[in-house]
């Protein structure tokens, strides 16, 4: 009963962001905000993140193909197919899920309890557009970005491994890397990406902007806007995959 | 002018406002007054749609607010300007980008006129270069200015207060009122304040609603206050001893 509530109540809001804007310049103003405030800050732990785990699946695999059958070019290959199909679009969906969802469902969440929320629609803007929309559009435009990034910096993390322990030639990593290359695999890796910075953003926005009370339920709307993002983002990782690859 | 009409407003089954009618008039500060609970917020923000009404009428002037569907009540509330308890201002914008947000939104003014009006609206309400700080860095008292800026500088022709004075000292509180008094007279607004700052009520207090328990108790003016016998408004008014040494001395 209450999944059906939240569906509805969802299905509600999102009307409400989606319905026509006062001012388009307004709103495009407050997407280039929103981009700096949650892609390009967003850029610095994706970074680190995809160095070490490019780092680290390029020595697991090499670990685990450790075979005079098995070519050592496939380390590569298999470093960079684990970055593009899951990686840099899932698991770095699921890392902002954690940074950008709290964050966004913090600020509306207590922008709600400090009654700015209410100041707004007092004005006779539509508050949730106002605070919601700029922020879908920025991440589901700039998501992407980083998902090219991580993957860049990933594979850059396998190289440096492979340089620097020996445990492989980094010239036959670089082999693997562009062995096989089908860009369709990259268009799928955003395709998610981009779907996931909507779900991330619209959720969260949606706990804060219902949350009420106090700041301990602000947190509370912050947890559960991280937990139902990271679980959407899960679910519609098979969908797509399933639509898209398998169809 | 505003008036209500047998308003009600529930929760829960949980009657808080209760059959109230009254008029707040134009180019008047109208208190609304009453203990913690009474529904005195509930009413300010039924009256501004915040809250929607169980039954009952509110009208704005000759508009009948409660029955406005939502395209024309987003027209009327270009009209409304309202200071929160707490300022309620954006944190992450400027005093000036604050301010300036209405006309951002509802003008088609260039940027030297928005700014122009902006610092008109500032230096009325005497906040001098506070225009680049942001609203964490600033007094609580500025805080109220920057509001009752905001909410003047569409020009409206409604003003309500949440509690303008709370938190801050009897001096500053002095000022705000006699701000809120002054652009209240200047620019011939409805004004409404919520408060239970007694100061406020016997100084800028033109007409007062008093509500008890939901029910509108008594109304009238800041003198009539003084000769009422309205037992719950005496006991809630003239609650400290001071008070009622005071308005003995009065009578």
């Amino acid at each position: 009963m209450r999944f059906f509530e939240f569906l509805g109540k969802y299905y509600i809001l999102m009307t409400k962001v989606f319905s026509k804007p006062e001012k388009i310049k307004i709103y495009r103003k407050r997407i280039l905000f929103e981009v700096e405030a949650l892609g390009f800050n967003s850029i610095g732990i994706a970074a680190i993140i995809s160095i070490f785990m490019g780092a680290v699946v390029t020595l697991q695999m090499s670990i685990n193909l450790e075979s005079p059958f098995i070519p050592q070019v496939l380390i590569g290959y298999a470093t960079r197919e684990v970055m593009i199909m899951e990686f840099s679009s899932t698991v770095v969906a699921l890392i902002l899920a954690g940074k950008v969802g709290s964050n966004i469902a913090s600020e509306i969440g207590t922008m709600r309890i400090t009654e700015q929320i209410d100041a707004l629609e007092i004005m006779g803007v539509n508050s949730a557009g106002y605070l919601i929309l700029p922020k879908i559009i920025a991440t589901v435009l700039f998501f992407p970005f980083l998902t090219i990034l991580s993957i860049g910096i990933g594979c850059a993390g396998g190289y440096f491994v492979a340089m620097f322990t020996g445990i492989m030639n980094p010239d036959t990593y670089i082999d693997g890397l562009k062995m096989d290359f089908k860009p369709f695999s990259i268009t799928y890796s955003l395709i998610k990406t981009a779907v996931f910075a909507a779900i991330i953003t619209s959720i969260s926005g949606f706990y804060g902007y219902y949350a009420k009370g106090n700041s301990l339920e602000v947190g509370k709307a912050s947890t559960k806007a991280v937990v139902v993002s990271s679980i959407t983002i899960l679910i519609f990782n098979l969908i797509i995959t399933q639509l898209i690859l398998i169809g | 002018m505003i008036r209500t009409e047998n308003l009600v407003k529930s929760f829960n089954d949980r009657i808080v406002l209760n059959n109230i009618t009254t008029v707040f008039e134009q180019g008047k500060t109208n208190l609304i007054i009453g203990q913690s609970g009474s529904g005195k917020t509930v009413l300010l923000k039924s009256l501004v749609g915040l809250h929607p009404i169980d039954s009952g009428s509110i009208y704005y002037d000759d508009v009948c607010f409660s029955d406005l569907n939502f395209k024309d009540l987003k027209r009327i509330r270009k009209d409304i300007g309202m200071i929160f308890q707490g300022g309620a201002l954006l944190d992450s914008s400027t005093v000036e980008d604050n301010v300036k947000l209405p006309l951002d939104l509802f003008t088609n003014q260039t940027e030297e006129e928005k700014l122009e009006r902006v610092n008109f609206c500032l230096n009325r309400v005497e906040l001098l270069n506070a225009n680049q700080r942001y609203p964490a860095e600033i007094s609580g008292g500025m805080v109220k200015r920057v509001a009752i800026a905001r909410a003047i500088v569409l020009n409206p022709k409604y003003l309500f207060c949440d509690e303008p004075n709370s938190g801050l000292d009897p001096v500053t509180s002095c000022v705000i009122d006699n701000l809120i008094k002054e652009i209240t007279q200047e620019y011939q607004i409805t004004t409404i304040i919520n408060t239970h700052d007694m100061n406020s009520v016997m100084e800028i207090g033109d007409k007062i609603v008093y509500i008890h328990k939901g029910n509108k108790w008594w109304e009238g003016s800041n003198d009539d206050i003084l000769r009422s016998d309205n037992k719950e408004l005496n006991e809630f008014v003239f609650a400290s001893a001071m008070a009622k040494r005071a308005k003995l001395a009065t009578l």
